[in-house]
């Protein structure tokens, strides 16, 4: 039994903008599997909910007609990875959401609830990142729409505003086309672990022979999932090579502000970025259709 | 603060009042009888509580009874037919997947779903959706055999026996 003081539903996004500007106390909830586990473990002292599950035009996932890939928030995992959309055009976010929990936990978890969730270890965040991502948050006022880059503000903080929730995450076709993307989870079951690193890659190759475009989305290297600018500016332009890749994967460690926990300590988190990175890039070079480099 | 819910649990419709704060498992299991959804963690982490949610497995401990309202839901006790032993129960038995059999609800729902899909499945794939149960006491190698056998036995054998209800 968990200790819930109020407990309201929302059928549409006006009405659960309307119930938060009503009750600014409230804790929404969709899937659950990181609001009761908080509740469990007696890490939220107020216990009132707003399930916005109810909101069918949350769920699912659309391409529209430029191309941009529209994902709800309500979106679970399961249907991420098993959808025709992510399959087809951004397969790297299906290999992040396949990597988090076990089945029973995917087929109600949700891509929204991940996000807000604020977690630097959140198994889809890392790719979102490299795909440049934007959020689309609704509250009784209107819309706004912020790259996720500027969501995560720290541990567990996100610039959700009082009143308002995560609608929808969109991704436009000019940060996925033409990419090849790798995610690599470092964890030390293969199965129902948090990440001690997330690493995700995606690259761009021009003429087979020089990057185009790098980009490196990490988890659990800083207070927050964050990108490594240095090692992309270096990467752009440089020739595919053994040497460029693991000068890539030294650069991305700059950027990091790994720190030491129980899963790892801060030298082996650095270790890992570098390793990870080197190896992510490699195998994004052949899904962006690149030749494999040893 | 109470609320009137109405499922389906292994077919037979239920009407209740819960609280807000009442978990599907504390539902089942102490005002419904369905004492095989076991609590193991609590916490989404062990499977034990899994049950069949339109089909889909699912943490019931995690899972609030409100949102139960109009689902149909499956429990260890739904999947016998007339006393017979499903296909993925009989597999079960057959390698000697149980032991303590704390457990084993979780892992013949799941394996359940994974049947009923109609998907064919690699032994890394089975490892794959298995992978939210825990077991202490079998060491997996005897649960894996007795899913792979229910997956085989229900390619070979067709519709003609539905492996549950």
């Amino acid at each position: 039994m968990f200790n819930i003081q109020e407990y309201f539903e929302a059928a549409t996004v006006e009405e659960a903008a309307a119930l938060l500007a009503a009750h600014p106390g409230l804790t929404v909830i969709a899937g659950g599997t990181d609001v009761l586990i908080k509740m469990h473990h007696g890490q939220m002292a107020k216990a009132g909910l707003l399930s916005i599950r109810g909101i069918k035009s949350l769920e699912g996932i659309r391409q529209l007609e430029d191309g941009t890939i529209v994902i709800g928030a309500l979106t679970t995992f399961t249907r991420i990875i098993n959808d025709p959309v992510i399959r087809a055009h951004i397969p790297v976010l299906a290999e992040a959401a396949a990597s988090m929990g076990g089945p029973q936990i995917r087929n109600v978890a949700t891509i929204g609830g991940n996000i807000c969730n604020g977690a630097t270890s959140a198994d889809s965040a890392s790719t979102l990142f490299a795909l440049n991502a934007r959020l689309k948050l609704q509250d009784n006022q209107g819309q706004r729409v912020v790259p996720i880059q500027e969501f995560y503000l720290g541990p567990g903080r996100v610039d959700l505003k009082p009143g308002e929730i995560l609608v929808e995450i969109s991704i436009t076709p000019e940060n996925y086309r033409g990419y090849g993307g790798h995610y690599i989870k470092f964890s030390q079951r293969r199965a129902m672990d948090i990440a001690t690193l997330g690493v995700a890659v995606l690259c761009k190759i021009n003429g087979g022979t020089t990057f185009a475009d790098v980009r490196i989305g990490l988890g659990v290297a800083g207070p927050t999932p964050l990108r490594c600018p240095e090692a992309e500016a270096y990467a752009s332009g440089q020739p595919i090579s053994a040497a460029t890749i693991a000068a890539v994967g030294r650069l991305a460690v700059k950027t990091t502000q790994a720190r030491t926990s129980w899963r790892a300590s801060k030298e082996y988190r650095e270790h890992l970025v570098a390793e990870l990175t080197e190896r992510a890039l490699k195998a994004a070079v052949v899904k962006a259709g690149g030749r494999e480099v040893a | 603060m109470l609320k009137k819910i109405s499922f389906t649990v292994n077919d037979t419709p239920v009407t209740l009042e819960v609280e807000a704060g009442e978990t599907l498992l504390e539902v089942l299991r102490n005002r419904l009888g369905y004492t095989g959804v076991k609590k193991g963690c609590g916490v989404g982490e062990c499977g034990a509580c899994t049950v069949l949610i339109d089909g889909t497995p699912v943490d019931s401990c995690i899972y609030l009874a409100v949102w139960a309202e109009g689902k149909k839901i499956v429990t260890i006790e739904g999947i016998a037919r007339n006393g017979e032993l499903s296909r993925v129960q009989k597999a079960f038995v057959e390698e000697g997947a149980i032991q303590c059999g704390f457990c084993t609800p979780g892992y013949v729902l799941t394996a359940t779903a994974m049947v009923e899909s109609g998907k064919k499945y690699t032994r890394e794939e089975i490892k794959r959706e298995l992978a939210g149960h825990l077991c202490r006491c079998t060491g997996y190698q005897n649960i894996l055999r007795a899913v792979e056998k229910a997956l085989n036995d229900q390619a070979q054998g067709g519709g003609s026996c539905a492996s549950y209800r």
